[in-house]
């Protein structure tokens, strides 16, 4: 929420500020009033959020790290308050069921008993959960009272034995069992020097060390937030208190595997996303995008909160702005972009196909007398005519203007015609995205510029950068303009094309103007001109862009587009 | 820490010559604390009647928390036993050397698991995609990821 709004809110900044700007310079012209007025008007409504929301921005909230834990704190506590168990029992049966919590409290309604053995909360042959019971026994060497026995039999330790649950402290059997009870070894690292020994609430006992080994290997290793007792076939889950003492002064360890379970919980809910920028902790909540269904009407760019340049979209992994197209075509282009591009260049520029088979042939050498290796079709490389009507001359071709030739040609541009089409689209996005790229050299250019003006001429550092903001923006339209050809390229021909082609028109037109002028000479005369046609044409530009994205966005929620191919979730 | 792993293996093998191998499997070569060899057949009425395989161990510092790399030797004596989870290389895929070990789990553990593995073959043929898995196999069996799908590769 509050991100929408300070997103909006940003673009009203810029243009106040750029009529700031000209309100100081011509001294309070008719304009300014109205400026005032909208600044007016900002100052009364400071929560016009929802209103201001544009249909090309999506509604969806920044999230700390903290926050996430906190979120992920709030369903523990809801589900240990409702079922009545420790949190961290509570915590178990949610990364069992993979912080679903309606299903949760449905199956645990269900079958409490059931789901918490599934879940690796108590042993198969208890039937009531003794949650309650410390997850922790801790025992010295000397109660035991069970020898290590013999290796071969890996079945002995069967979690089966009902014993009651018994208080940490009380171990009624160590008095009353064998006179001189044998002294416990762990039965993994037989080091008899142990002394101290954990168990799970299935009691299988080993020696803290060797715990403490296995629970760095599974959370190193595996990178596993649920991490199971180390007996064979034994299923029960180490509570994170466990967990936490058993690691005893591995702090980092410990660290990793508290953000083992947040990553699952971010993983498992449907409307959180990590921003995929290196090293970057925050998240994004968006549930307007968690279903797949809502992806075809909306294209959900999000920016994390933790820099404006995290920019990524929630609905796919582009990870970048890609309106105004929706996630499933902006796949589907780059797809072919990447299989088909460079193929098709090279096709174009080196092949011809059989006028009969329309197979595609490559001429490496020889003569012009081809003969089709699949239909045997014998024509010229030249005219493209049938080799039949060339009578003797075997080695050269003066029959362009005949008709068959004519036919052919005309057959061969046609099978073309659809590679071509592809290319004019793909050109045109690979020139968008090129000049994009580029805007990092007129950034530094532009800044030139910039030091330039204010030398010769009156103008602050303030006061000149209304450059960047031009740059800012061609770079941002310049997004826009390259997936507009990634859609034009998929869109049914009709009114709606016809349409969107001209909104793309305008806008591409706007932008390179404003290109031009960004790239143009500065006289110091014309500096006070330049500067009042480069922020109209900022402006223009960006209520271009502005047209093009939510008109776009409007024809998704209206279903007006529609596909010369298959969408997924289109009909 | 190192010394978990040998004095865990010098126990292990301390049982095993003090009181032996199951029955159908031999010892052998124990040198080191690295590599261990076995000799193992099946024994009663199986597909494998009179077919001797030949077992290695690997061990890591981490055992036995971590599980050994186990795999049939295939050299000019032996070869690998032709069953649906064991392929042509001596790789195997079972659970229980993969995400089911337990650090409880001993040598001969392994071995006994195997030895059933065999005994319970219905059919003597190849796992699918043997071809394909062999000639991109990495050496140690460990460092593939193998699927379990459900009991069908569980042994």
């Amino acid at each position: 929420m509050s991100s929408d709004y300070e997103y909006s809110d940003d673009d009203i900044d810029y243009s106040d500020e750029d009529d700031e700007m000209m309100d100081t310079q011509e001294d309070g012209s008719a304009s300014s009033d109205d400026d005032m007025d909208m600044d007016a008007f900002n100052e009364d409504f400071k929560v016009p959020s929802k209103a201001m929301r544009k249909t090309y921005e999506i509604e969806y909230d920044t999230l700390t790290q903290t926050a996430v834990e906190k979120a992920m704190a709030a369903d523990i506590e809801h589900i240990s308050g409702i079922f009545g168990v420790d949190a961290s029992v509570a915590s178990l049966l949610l990364r069992y069921l993979s912080w679903n919590k309606e299903r949760l409290i449905e199956k645990y309604m269900d079958n409490a008993s059931a789901v918490s053995i599934s879940a690796g909360i108590s042993p198969p042959s208890r039937s009531s959960v003794s949650s309650s019971a410390a997850p922790i026994r801790s025992h010295s060497s000397s109660t035991g009272g069970r020898s290590s026995g013999g290796l071969r039999r890996p079945t002995r330790q069967t979690p089966g034995k009902s014993r009651s649950p018994t208080p940490a402290s009380v171990y009624p059997d160590a008095p009353s069992a064998a006179p001189k009870p044998e002294p416990f070894v762990c039965p993994i690292c037989f080091d008899d020097s142990q002394t101290s020994f954990l168990s799970l609430s299935c009691d299988h006992q080993f020696c803290a060390g060797c715990w403490g080994a296995y629970l760095t290997s599974k959370i190193r290793e595996e990178g596993e937030h649920s991490i199971r007792c180390m007996a064979e076939g034994c299923a029960i889950v180490a509570p994170d208190p466990f967990v936490r003492s058993a690691l005893a002064d591995d702090i980092p360890t410990w660290e990793r595997f508290q953000e083992l379970v947040v990553r699952h919980f971010v993983a498992s809910n449907p409307s959180l996303k990590y921003c995929p920028y290196p090293s970057c902790t925050h998240t994004v909540s968006c549930p307007v995008a968690a279903h797949k269904s809502a992806l075809t009407t909306i294209v959900p760019i999000v920016s994390c909160g933790a820099s404006g340049t995290h920019k990524f979209c929630f609905g796919c992994p582009i990870e970048a702005d890609h309106r105004p197209v929706i996630c499933s075509v902006a796949k589907m282009w780059l797809k072919k972009c990447r299989d088909d591009s460079e193929t098709a260049n090279w096709i174009k520029s080196n092949t011809k196909e059989c006028s009969q088979c329309q197979s595609t042939i490559e001429k490496n050498g020889g003569c012009n007398h081809m003969t089709c290796k699949k239909c045997k079709h014998e024509f010229c490389w030249v005219c493209m005519g049938p080799w039949s009507e060339h009578g003797t001359a075997w080695y050269s071709c003066n029959r362009y203007d005949e008709k068959t030739g004519v036919d052919a040609r005309d057959a061969q541009s046609k099978s073309r015609a659809s590679l071509e089409r592809y290319l004019h689209y793909y050109n045109r996005w690979a020139n968008h995205e090129q000049s994009a790229k580029l805007s990092i050299e007129l950034y530094s250019k532009t800044e030139k510029k910039m030091e330039e003006m204010q030398v010769t001429s009156d103008l602050t550092w303030i006061e000149v950068q209304f450059m960047k903001k031009a740059v800012d923006e061609v770079e941002k339209c310049r997004t826009t303009l390259k997936w507009t050809y990634a859609m034009a390229y998929y869109l049914e021909k009709g009114n709606e094309k016809e349409l969107f082609e001209d909104n793309q028109r305008d806008l591409e037109r706007a932008v390179e103007d404003l290109s031009e002028l960004l790239e143009s000479q500065i006289d110091t005369e014309i500096i006070s001109t330049l500067r009042q046609k480069v922020t109209d044409k900022t402006v223009y530009v960006q209520k271009r862009n502005e047209i093009m994205l939510e008109d776009t966005a409007k024809g998704f929620l209206d279903g007006r587009w529609s596909w010369n191919v298959s969408v997924e979730g289109f009909d | 820490m190192a010394s978990i792993s040998s004095r865990r293996l010098r126990k292990e093998l301390t049982e095993i010559t003090t009181q032996g191998c199951p029955v159908g499997i031999k010892l052998l070569n124990a040198d080191n604390f690295e590599t261990w060899l076995f000799s193992i057949e099946v024994l009663g009425e199986t597909l494998y009647q009179g077919e001797v395989f030949k077992l290695m161990f690997r061990f890591d510092s981490q055992y036995p928390i971590s599980s050994p790399a186990v795999q049939f030797v295939v050299d000019n004596e032996f070869q690998a036993p032709i069953h649906p989870h064991v392929y042509s290389n001596g790789h195997i895929c079972a659970s229980i050397l993969g995400n089911e070990w337990s650090p409880v789990l001993s040598v001969s553990a392994v071995c006994v698991t195997l030895q059933s593995m065999l005994a319970s073959c219905k059919v003597k043929e190849r796992p699918q995609g043997n071809d394909q898995y062999v000639r991109y196999a990495p050496d140690n069996p460990k460092k593939t990821r193998f699927h379990y799908d459900g009991k069908h590769h569980r042994v």
